[in-house]
């Protein structure tokens, strides 16, 4: 090509018309090739430019320098344009359907019996008290005798036992697990604070409201000092943490051998109120069948069904499904619903 | 107990203003719980008069009795109804209700034409009013004249409140006993009836039948109070018979219905003998050599020889405080009636009742302890009641030991205070204590001496005595206030396990279950156990004889249970329990009564614990089926022996442990795909695939796998100490070994990491390829080196193999697969 400033006018106007009319990236490429390769119009010329005479070298240098370089910048920004073009379309290429997750897993739960005894080990931990927990198959004299209960005690019948064989091994599937307290009793000296959950035992028929195998959750403080007083608001913290913070609780005067003064407590909850459990203050013979002095010490201990608190904070209308290992009732709770 | 609003009336001066629902509060607040509560006579309306029968006429030609009645009920004509009843005759007084009247349930009575003849209203029975079940026929009245309202005759309208008795207050068990705490309750006046009973009136002499306490222990005091001439065919009258009723019980004879009615009355059971039947005197005495006795029910009962027994001379009468013998039974020819009424030994009676399965109304007092000044009292009453109302005459009375001194209680009465946690007047202890009974000797302020009344025998000691005063005064009165413990509480390494572990198997796909942990013998079989895992307790009452053994491991709950979620239609099923298992039967260990008076001795306090066997804690699960599930994006993948035993290892690192994994051929596991895992060297876990026969005889889908680890068993870890994070590259290095099939791939592993050096940081199996014949089988392992402080270069890196590949090659003949 003849080194003539038209020349380079053209072949640089018609390397940025082929620009601006690329269509896509591979368009572009070639157009780069053509009009900005060692092969294009420009870059000849460019060549050239050494057989010049060093005043045409200066003049025309600068003519061939200013087109090359607008041809960079306009391919440089054609280049932008066609990736981000480029990006869009495969972003929409690659769409999918994200309404239905992939659950490649089975689903799996905890039982709310655990989800609750983890709660409420949580508050009273935090309480300062300590978890204890004890056999199921347990000595007659730790789970009656030590509790005030005597042989033939009509107490004693109130709990439909399970024996083991043969009789004089006087073991028996625990009524409650106060038999925990008495060990805790008989092994640590006061001030004691312990919570005690774990499956207890009575020989009541399945139904949609009794199990012979069900939990119970104890709680035991012996201290100098300790009132009825502190038992109401122990309670009532309790039940304000299960239940929800204006959960009322009341206590109405009943029978335990191992406390006394006796209650039964019971919280309103969603318009009624509702048996919770047993309690009262710890009863001297049992301080006294543990070692503990009466004259120093008191305490208090309560007592509630797992089942049962379940039952009403779920809703949950038949004991079966807590008890028949259906894993769609655990799957219900997750990792954790309260 | 059920307790008509009349009687308590009789008592307690309840103002009219005060509602059913008042005195249902009242009885809660003083811990007598209220089962329920039965207004009768309000859905009931008169005329209702009594009729006296003057004619009977046959409607012949019915299929059924039919009567034409005619009636004087004391209107100027005679009144004639028709009645499909036939226990009555003429001269009979009857209830007739007239037209207009209404009876329970709406139904409303009218002139009728029936059976051809105009009837003029409706004799009725008891069931037809409300009062009872009994529609044995019509009621036949033994007091009123015609025209006298029935309604009022028969006390229709009263309320009945079914209280609830806790077991330590045997003299609630008695309209005496409530009325008291109703009062007590209310703030209202109270009479005692018993203090309206003369016993001076009934002086001891021998005239009548005698007793004797033979077996000190077994009771405290009786009397037996002698009645000749009485008129046995005098009828109860109708304000005893319907408060027996109305308080549950039924109206038999007289003397019967007298002795109940004043066990309701006033709490103390009474038993009346014919005096012909008896030869000599009573005896209060163990059965020792009687052999057996005939109650009152015509059953034969075997004695044992430690049962209490009311005898004569020559054999035992009565079952003592439980039930009557059918010898010395008053009949209806009786006319001397002996009256016993004893304090006995609460224990013995409650013995005697479980003994023979045999509760009744007078076991359940005696065995939660009858006030010992009733005995003298109560049969008074009795003889007061036989002389008024059956013309009998007081013979003479005995009595054999006496009422018991009440224990003295030293108390302070700031103590209220001190327990209840709330403030006590001085002056509302006093009177709380004054209205259970309590009398009270003042020492000083600090110091009372406080005797209970007789009734009162569970009261021995000041929390007692608090329990009394807090009741009165309300527990809801106590404003709460929160205890805080030492502050020392973490949990457990073993309840730390087991939250880790539960959450981890959740998290992974698993559902937590409880079982039951009772099995039977069939399942044990079938699941081939032995050993430890065989010898299981059994329980002696069992709830089915389908399960009466305590489960000795987790699998037969698990396998029931997974077997339960196909069966309701899940296509998979993946189930963990953590729980307890009962183990070691050899150990049961006797141990002797030991008493509560004080601490046991450290010596017996170890044989206690120590007869409690081991109660290890298991964590288990079931997988049938798979854990990765088909879906839209593919196939899931079964879960096979390597994930039971993978997992099973997981749980064991997650308490801080190594697992060794050992062949093992364990029932009910399959014998080639079992693992054994130890930790030290003790075995600590089971998994792998389950036996076909074991899944074919449950109906498990094949392949089904399992493990089980022992929680308990897994040592506490001590806290871990870690090196630094290397940050210079990783080199890895693949060796492809050709080594016997029967060689263990975990030892090839040990043998390759003793040989690699300190730099190995990771091994890890990448293929293990069978088809190689000879029992050969070749395994490729990728080993990574790292240093702490250079690039490895490419040399050193193979030198490193080729002393892990010697180190193979040099323990089971390991060749380097060309």
């Amino acid at each position: 090509m003849s080194l003539s400033a038209q020349a380079i006018e053209d072949a640089k106007n018609e390397a940025l018309s082929a620009i601006a009319a690329a269509s896509d990236l591979e368009a572009l490429k070639e157009v780069k090739s053509a009009h900005a390769g060692d092969k294009s119009p420009i870059a000849k010329a460019n060549q050239q430019l050494g057989t010049l005479t060093p005043e045409e070298r200066a003049s025309f240098g600068k003519v061939v320098g200013q087109a090359k370089n607008q041809v960079i910048v306009a391919l440089e920004e054609r280049l932008k344009v066609l990736e981000a073009e480029r990006d869009a379309r495969v972003l929409v290429e690659e769409r999918v359907d994200v309404s239905i997750p992939a659950r490649r897993t089975l689903q799996g739960g905890l039982h709310p019996l655990t989800i609750l005894t983890n709660e409420i080990c949580d508050l009273f931990l935090g309480m300062g008290y300590r978890v204890a927990e004890g056999p199921e198959l347990e000595a007659e004299w730790l789970n009656f005798d030590a509790l005030n209960i005597p042989a033939d005690h009509p107490a004693r019948t109130m709990q439909d036992t399970f024996f083991v064989e043969p009789a004089d091994s006087h073991l028996v599937l625990r009524t409650h697990t106060s038999p925990v307290q008495v060990r805790t009793m008989l092994e640590e000296k006061p001030p004691i604070y312990v919570i005690c959950p774990g499956r207890t035992y009575r020989a009541d028929e399945l139904d949609a409201t009794h199990t012979p195998v069900f939990s119970q959750v104890e709680g035991l403080v012996i201290d100098k000092g300790i009132t009825m007083a502190d038992l109401k608001g122990t309670l009532d913290h309790f039940a304000r943490s299960i239940f929800g913070p204006d959960v009322k609780t009341r206590l109405r005067s009943s029978f335990f051998p191992f406390t006394e003064p006796s209650a039964e407590v019971d919280f309103f909850f969603n318009g009624r109120w509702i048996e919770w459990g047993g309690c009262g203050m710890v009863n001297p013979k049992v301080l006294i069948a543990c070692g503990i002095d009466p004259e120093v010490y008191s305490g208090f201990a309560f007592g509630m069904g797992l089942e049962r608190t379940l039952m009403v904070r779920h809703g949950i209308t038949d004991m079966h499904d807590i008890v028949e290992g259906d894993a769609r009732f655990s799957q219900n709770f997750g990792m954790g619903v309260k | 107990m059920k307790v008509p609003l009349s009687w308590l009336r009789e008592y307690v001066e309840i103002p009219s203003g005060v509602t059913n629902a008042e005195i249902e509060e009242a009885f809660v607040s003083v811990g007598f719980e209220v089962e329920g509560v039965e207004v009768q006579g309000v859905d009931i309306t008169g005329p209702l008069v009594v009729g006296k029968v003057l004619s009977i006429q046959a409607v012949e030609g019915q299929k059924k009795p039919i009567r034409y009645v005619g009636l004087d009920c004391g209107e100027a004509e005679i009144r004639y109804v028709i009645c499909g009843a036939t226990n009555f005759s003429e001269n009979d007084l009857v209830v007739v209700s007239l037209p207009g009247a209404v009876l329970p349930g709406g139904f409303e009575i009218a002139a009728r034409q029936t059976y051809g003849h105009t009837s003029n209203g409706m004799i009725c029975s008891s069931r037809e009013l409300g009062l009872s079940e009994d529609h044995a026929g019509i009621i036949v009245l033994h007091e009123g004249n015609p025209g006298d309202d029935a309604l009022r005759l028969l006390q229709v309208s009263d309320v009945i409140f079914d209280v609830a008795v806790n077991p330590d207050r045997g003299y609630a068990l008695s309209v005496r006993g409530l009325a008291r705490e109703l009062a007590a309750a209310l703030k209202l006046p109270y009479t005692d009836p018993a203090a309206a009973i003369n016993t001076n009136d009934y002086q001891l002499n021998t005239s009548g039948v005698q007793v004797s306490i033979d077996d000190p222990t077994a009771a405290s005091v009786i009397y037996i109070r002698t009645v000749s001439g009485f008129d046995s065919g005098s009828k109860t009258p109708l304000w005893m018979s319907r408060r027996i009723e109305k308080c549950g019980m039924r109206s038999i004879s007289l003397a019967v219905d007298i002795t109940n009615y004043v066990m309701l009355e006033l709490g103390q059971p009474l038993h009346a003998f014919d005096v012909e039947k008896i030869s000599g005197s009573l005896h209060i005495r163990r059965a020792e050599k009687d052999f057996e006795i005939t109650t009152l029910d015509g059953q034969v009962r075997k004695l044992s020889s430690t049962n209490l027994v009311v005898a004569d001379d020559k054999q035992p009468l009565a079952l003592a405080g439980t039930m009557g013998g059918l010898h010395s039974e008053v009949t209806e020819t009786s006319t001397h009636l002996a009256i016993e009424a004893a304090r006995f030994d609460p224990i013995s009676i409650a013995k005697n009742s479980r003994f023979h399965r045999l509760s009744s109304e007078a076991s359940r007092r005696l065995e939660r302890a009858v006030d010992p000044a009733l005995a003298s009292i109560s049969s008074a009453r009795a003889v007061q009641l036989l002389v008024e109302l059956g013309g009998a005459k007081h013979l003479g009375s005995a009595a054999a030991g006496a009422v018991p001194e009440m224990p003295i209680i030293d108390f302070d009465p700031h103590f209220a205070s001190t327990l209840l946690g709330i403030p006590v007047g001085v002056d509302v202890v006093e009177t709380n204590l004054r209205t259970v009974g309590c009398s009270i000797e003042i020492v000083n302020d600090s110091h009372w001496k406080v005797t209970p009344a007789t009734w009162r025998s569970d009261l021995l000691n000041p929390s007692d005595l608090v329990e009394e005063i807090g009741r009165l005064v309300g527990l809801n009165s106590i404003e709460g206030t929160l205890p805080v413990g030492p502050a020392r509480a973490t949990l457990s390494p073993l309840q730390y396990r087991k939250r880790g572990v539960a959450n981890y198997l959740a998290n992974l796909g698993f559902s937590e279950v409880y079982n039951y942990p009772f099995v039977n013998q069939e399942m044990v079989d079938l699941l081939g156990f032995v050993g430890a895992r065989a010898a299981s307790f059994k329980l002696a009452n069992p709830m089915s004889d389908q399960a009466p053994l305590l489960r000795t491991h987790l699998l037969p709950g698990l396998l029931e249970t997974a077997k339960r979620n196909l069966n309701r239609g899940a296509k998979d099923c993946a189930i963990f329990e953590i729980g307890s298992v009962f183990r070691d039967v050899t150990k049961l260990a006797h141990v002797s009564p030991v008493a509560t008076d004080l601490r046991p001795s450290a010596e017996t306090i170890a044989e206690i614990y120590a007869s409690v066997p081991p109660q290890p804690l298991f964590v288990g699960a079931v997988v049938a089926g798979s854990l990765d599930r088909d879906g839209w994006w593919g196939t899931g993948r079964q879960f096979e022996w390597s994930d039971a035993v993978t997992q099973a290892l997981k749980i064991i690192e997650l308490t801080g442990n190594t697992g060794t994994i050992v062949q093992s051929d364990l029932a009910p596991w399959h014998p080639g795909r079992c693992a054994e895992i130890q930790v030290g060297g003790k075995p600590v876990a089971h998994a792998g695939e389950l036996h076909p026969r074991v899944l074919e005889a449950l109906g498990l889908p094949a392949r089904s796998c399992a493990f089980a680890v022992i929680l308990s068993e897994l040592p506490v870890a001590p806290a871990k100490s870690v090196k630094p994070i290397l940050t210079m590259p990783a080199a890895t290095q693949d060796v492809s070994l050709i080594v016997d099939a029967a060689v263990p791939a975990s030892k090839i592993e040990s043998a390759l990491i003793s040989g690699a050096g300190d730099l190995l940081e990771s091994i890890n199996l990448f293929d293990r390829y069978e088809n190689l014949g000879d029992g050969k089988v070749s395994l490729a392992f990728t080993l990574a080196f790292r240093a702490p402080d250079r690039t490895l270069t490419a040399d050193e890196v193979s030198r490193y193999r080729e002393s892990a590949v010697q180190a193979a090659a040099e323990q089971y003949g390991a060749v380097v697969r060309v």
